[in-house]
């Protein structure tokens, strides 16, 4: 994973609450079975119109948002499904960080495994972010890891919270399973101990037959 | 010890490792994994040369792409059908269990575990999906994951997982006649919110959710997180234990009464903290119905699409105007008044025996609406088959519904049951989010007794004003 450190970049303003996974990356794309590739249908039904050309409404579609790193969204940002594909597709379309006054759980998991920092800040503070990006497209952010700052050069400068260890690892870029794997003999013992009577799959289905492609 | 919730005692005793500063290494007594969230997480497997940890503690089930007519005939849609084969050589590759399209246990994985026994209380359960919560209505520990969690859960068989705050939710009193456990679940998301709570582990409790049964409990559980919450619980009691005695999975004999003495313990402790305490009354639920693209925009029956200038935050102000221009509504009218074009009886909320007991008493002697395309979808294998078994299949069919093979569906639309663009949909699913059921489509959240009257009369109606065995 690449680590997240300090990033400057355009702001690109979503200004809408309840923002849930099925916008994010609709269904329709969830068939995949890589990582990768999911950008190009990052906001799909919101960023195309049914012709297939580009709504001029949907705000990430105005060119002054071009190569914004930097999304600022409304509270409960990434509600509902669990699909980690959301993500996937941010960052795919470039986004390293997503600003929002609050967000919704599995979501906010997902950001750190991919190396995507989720800041939450102030509603008043995040509405303050999304109207300047949306006066002045093109307008930039500087958001620091190391400090755990959100600045800009007109004088915003807004210290954010953030999980000592999950900081941690997106400043190393660590690897959640290596770093559990440690613990091996931890979960060895926690196993040893375990009620013999909890259920096992074992036997269960039939047969898990080799399907050749 | 001082008193302890439920979340907590299963909390504690599933930590593998507790570190200051860092999130907790949970153990997980049971991985679920399905074809859609699954294939990442073992590609990473791989790349690293992992094996999988515990594949006796793992099942793997085909649900959220599989068809659900045709089950001979290969798979058309060809992105879908290498998914499956993907997971199918995953699980081959890596020990797990599977139950592939043909599997007689096929089904919706939450709806398998439970009717296999293998959902039991006191248990750390995972999915890649964010209706695991399902699982917590037998007093477990359930809550979804993202692909990378899915990865880590099958190399570790644990998870590292800050610890959320505990909420209460009593709903006091018994429920009306009409109202049902879809009622209970959206009146709380309409009360609460749809990140009401958020960051928080849920235990519904009181006599409202004492006396239904475990599929009601599960359908409440299903939709925690519907209100933002990680993980939704009810306390185990006889009903519990009385559901597991004798399924396949649940323990038998002398380790029975082993796993029933544990069992006994885990609900919460007489004067244990919550960190916050929500109380409804059960007399104030109605028969609800969802007007806009959120589970929260809910209204009774009885009820009118609202007017957004009713609302005093400007974003749920536009949130709301956003909501009734998909949704092609006017503000003010009645929710009875609105016609509908579709129905689906499914889903990992409402898809159970008992769901499609209670929506063929309703259907039972009558005709779906000639505009209406109706479609039940048994929640697994095993309960098409008992509904079968009992003449359920009869009763829809002849009434003019479809009857179809196991699995997600219409829920998510990632298989070919999907709406047309401005197809408007009584739904017994979980989510009305905007091209849920399909681009343009329509989706208003109802009861499996709403959905079925409503397929009947073309229309919303009260289920209170219905004649029919309750």
């Amino acid at each position: 994973m690449e680590p997240f450190i300090r990033l400057t970049g355009i702001v690109a303003p979503l200004d809408r609450v309840n923002v849930d996974t099925d916008q994010i990356i609709p269904k329709q794309f969830l068939k995949r079975v890589e990582r990768t590739g999911f950008g190009q249908f990052l906001f799909f039904d919101w960023r195309y119109l049914p012709d297939g050309q580009p709504n001029p409404d949907f705000e990430l579609n105005h060119p002054g948002y071009r190569g914004a790193t930097i999304l600022a969204a409304g509270r409960n940002f990434g509600c509902g499904s669990s699909r980690e594909h959301a993500p996937w597709a941010l960052l795919d379309y470039g986004f390293r960080a997503i600003i929002a006054p609050s967000f919704a759980d599995i979501f906010y998991n997902n950001c750190f495994q991919n190396g995507i920092l989720p800041v939450t800040l102030p509603e008043e503070t995040v509405n303050q972010i999304i109207a300047r990006a949306k006066e002045r497209p093109g307008y930039q952010l500087t958001v620091d890891l190391e400090r755990n700052l959100v600045e800009d050069s007109h004088g915003l400068s807004v210290p954010f919270e953030i999980n000592p260890f999950r900081r941690h690892c997106l400043l190393h870029g660590l690897d959640d399973i290596g770093l559990t794997l440690q613990h091996e003999a931890e979960i060895a013992a926690y196993e040893s101990q375990r009620p013999p009577w909890r259920p096992v799959t074992t036997g269960l289905a039939v047969s898990t037959t080799r399907t050749d492609q | 010890m001082s008193a302890r919730t439920m979340f907590e005692k299963i909390w504690d005793s599933h930590v593998v490792r507790e570190a200051p500063g860092e999130p907790a290494l949970l153990y997980i007594d049971l991985h679920l994994v399905h074809e859609v969230t699954s294939p990442q997480a073992f590609d990473g497997l791989r790349l690293s040369g992992r094996r999988v940890r515990r594949p006796d503690l793992t099942i793997a089930t085909m649900d959220h792409n599989v068809p659900t007519w045709a089950r001979s005939l290969p798979v058309t849609d060809e992105i879908s059908r290498r998914q499956m084969e993907v997971l199918a050589r995953n699980c081959a590759e890596f020990g797990i269990p599977l139950f592939d399209l043909h599997s007689p246990r096929q089904g919706i994985v939450h709806i398998i575990g439970p009717e296999l026994g293998l959902t039991q209380p006191g248990m750390t359960i995972v999915c890649g999906d964010s209706h695991t919560s399902t699982h917590g209505a037998f007093g477990a520990l359930a809550f979804g994951i993202g692909t990378s969690e899915v990865e880590h859960v099958l190399a570790t068989q644990c998870l590292l997982q800050t610890r959320p705050k505990t909420m209460e939710i009593r709903v006091n009193g018994r429920l009306p006649r009409g109202v049902t456990a879809k009622d209970v679940i959206l009146g709380i998301i309409g009360t609460i919110g749809t990140a009401g709570a958020t960051g928080y582990a849920v235990e519904y409790t009181g006599e409202a959710i004492r006396s239904l049964s475990m599929e009601g409990r599960m359908t409440i559980c299903n939709m925690s997180i519907e209100a933002g919450a990680r993980a939704g619980m009810v306390a185990p009691d006889d009903t519990t234990f009385a559901y597991l005695e004798g399924r396949p999975c649940a323990p038998r004999g002398a380790d029975f009464e082993r796993a029933l003495a544990v069992w006994q313990t885990l609900p919460t402790d007489p004067g244990a903290h919550f960190d916050r305490v929500v109380e409804i009354e059960a007399s104030s639920l109605a028969p609800f119905v969802t007007w806009g693209t959120n589970p929260g925009m809910v209204v009774p029956v009885t009820g009118r699409v609202p007017d957004p200038s009713s609302f005093s935050d400007p974003a749920d102000r536009r949130a709301a105007e956003r909501a009734l221009e998909y949704m092609g509504l006017t503000p003010g009218t009645a929710i009875q008044d609105i016609p509908i074009d579709r129905v689906f009886l499914g889903s990992c909320t409402n898809s159970r025996i008992e769901d499609l007991r209670a929506a063929a008493r309703v259907v039972r002697g009558r005709k779906v609406h000639p505009r209406v395309r109706a479609m039940v979808v048994p929640g697994s294998t095993t309960v098409k088959r008992q509904a079968e078994a009992e003449g359920l299949d009869r009763i829809f069919q002849e009434a003019g519904f479809e009857w179809r093979e196991a699995g997600c569906s219409m829920c998510l639309g990632m298989n070919p049951d999907i709406l047309r663009p401005g197809e408007r949909c009584a739904s017994t699913s979980n989510r009305n989010f905007e091209g849920r059921q399909g681009k343009g489509g329509r989706t208003h959240l109802v009861s499996p007794v709403m959905a079925a009257a409503a397929a009947i009369a073309g229309h919303f109606v009260d289920i209170r004003d219905w004649d029919f065995e309750d």
